[in-house]
């Protein structure tokens, strides 16, 4: 017990002191451009049709649950604001973030590892760049650039969902649902949901950053690193949820 | 040669290096020289730290007590950018060559010397093609390192590390794996690189043959200590535990205590 509290307050301590040379690393030297972009080709495009798959699914089954509960007490004409509301302040931010964990984040551990593993994080320090430079900078400002663009697309793509299913299956008339949604969120909402994904991509990429670079054991520490990065990267972005809404609320 | 250098400053050296992982201690007393010029082999069973005293040279680790002077620089007080120039003086081979699976040959090679600061084109291409040229791989610059034998990758490991110029090269297991001409060939272009170049090379190799070939030096360690420090010949005749070693005979059990 002693062991694991030890252990868990150390990795804590050096995640805290990656993100501490990332931060240093990008104020001082800035983010090459061309690596930028590929990064955020790979998290943000690569990761468009399953996050438009999560949303507009979410959306429609938040629909219908929501008809479901609110049809007891004759307030179907709400669904709209309920759905447009929780996907654009919580499920789209929470949901890219958990899908992105699996996808981007579990992608960057392993590849990183398997660097560790082959030698080529050595190698790259062995030629006189930095890894850090090279390797986690650019996917951390990538992510944090495109996780609220994510969020964004599938807050509409997530409403329009909902949409199709009140006009189409719960006869909500298609004016009362596009101002219901218009009209009840306000940019405060969208600002809060897009400011949390922004911190979620943070998380989630330096969480897979720190646990690819750190990895030990050839193969098999490839496998354990890839686990340990989706699985703590998804409940660090459901925890740190809580406390960014309860922030976020504090501060509006 | 090597009389020569001796004389010279030393490129590399540890004093009393003693280095631990955990509980586990992997040098307990190391202190031993590269002189410029020289091409130094390291020997010793499996498991006794010789790709650590690598990376301890190239300060990618730093010992547990001692000291590792690189160029006459302690490599645990100095700064980032004074560690990073050091590195690019030195050329290391790694064990698997790891090379950047996302790159191609040429981008490969050129890595160090983008890191370097060179910008021009036309420079990169004409180091690439002489570096590939050195080991006998030209035509290969598009490749992909997955396009590529075992042999080969170590070859495109070895231009890699030739292509900033430095004044050291590290070999860790550069024969190992490779069929026996590609292992000569190897072994050739370390002698090359001395002779022609006037590079100085550490190689760690269990090959004794491609050891007794290219080696102006033997440092033979075992159980964290030297066992055995000098020039082959000397050694193969005078040192038992290397005689044992060589001939295949030696046991981990024979501990020898420094003294």
């Amino acid at each position: 017990m002693k062991d694991t509290t030890q252990n868990a307050l150390t990795a804590l301590g050096n995640y805290g002191f990656l993100l501490r040379d990332v931060g240093r690393d990008i104020f001082t030297k800035g983010v090459n451009p061309k690596e930028l972009t590929r990064q955020m080709v790979i998290i943000g495009n690569n990761s468009a049709m399953i996050c438009f798959l999560t949303a507009i699914f979410t959306g429609m089954v938040l629909a219908i649950q929501t008809a479901y509960g609110l049809q007891r007490f004759g307030a179907k004409l709400y669904v709209g604001n309920i759905v447009s509301l929780a996907l654009v302040r919580e499920l789209g931010p929470v949901l890219t973030g958990i899908m992105l964990c699996g996808r981007v984040g579990a992608g960057i551990a392993a590849e990183i590892a398997s660097m560790v593993v082959t030698e080529q994080v050595d190698a790259i320090k062995a030629l006189g760049a930095n890894p850090i430079r090279k390797l986690v900078s650019p996917r951390i400002v990538a992510g944090l650039l495109v996780m609220p663009m994510l969020a964004l697309f599938c807050d509409i793509v997530g409403i329009v969902g909902g949409g199709v299913i009140c006009v189409y299956e719960l006869d909500v008339p298609y004016h009362s649902f596009y101002r219901s949604v218009v009209t009840f969120v306000t940019f405060p909402d969208l600002f809060d949901g897009l400011a949390k994904s922004a911190v979620f991509g943070l998380i989630l990429i330096s969480i897979a950053c720190f646990y690819g670079l750190n990895c030990r054991g050839g193969t098999e520490g490839v496998g354990k690193a890839t686990t340990a990065a989706v699985v703590t990267g998804s409940i660090t972005i459901l925890i740190s949820d809580f406390f960014l809404t309860k922030l976020l609320l504090i501060i509006h | 040669m090597v009389g020569d250098t001796m004389k010279s400053e030393p490129l590399i050296r540890l004093e009393h290096v003693a280095m631990q992982f955990g509980p586990h201690r992997v040098h307990r007393d190391i202190t031993f020289s590269v002189n410029p010029g020289e091409v130094v082999t390291i020997l010793g069973p499996s498991g006794t730290g010789k790709t650590v005293l690598f990376k301890l040279m190239i300060g990618l680790l730093f010992p547990t007590a001692g000291k590792v002077y690189s160029f006459g620089q302690d490599t645990a007080t100095i700064d980032e950018e004074a560690l990073r120039l050091i590195r690019l003086k030195i050329g290391m081979l790694f064990q698997g060559a790891a090379l950047f699976d996302s790159l191609s040959v040429y981008e490969n090679i050129a890595y160090p010397l983008r890191e370097a600061g060179v910008e021009d084109e036309d420079v990169i291409k004409r180091v690439v093609t002489e570096k590939l040229s050195i080991i006998n791989l030209p035509g290969t610059e598009q490749k992909s390192p997955s396009q590529l034998s075992g042999g080969q990758k170590k070859r495109v490991g070895l231009a890699r590390a030739l292509a900033s110029n430095p004044k050291v090269v590290l070999f860790d297991e550069p024969t190992t794996g490779l069929d026996p001409t590609s292992g000569r060939m190897i072994d050739e272009l370390i002698s090359t690189l001395r002779d022609e170049f006037g590079i100085t090379s550490v190689v760690i190799t269990h090959d004794i043959q491609s050891a007794k070939r290219f080696s102006d030096r033997w440092i033979f360690i075992n159980n964290g200590y030297i066992v055995a420090d000098g020039p082959v010949d000397e050694l193969l005749q005078s040192s038992a535990e290397v005689q044992s070693f060589v001939e295949g005979r030696w046991l981990n059990e024979n501990v020898i205590s420094p003294n």
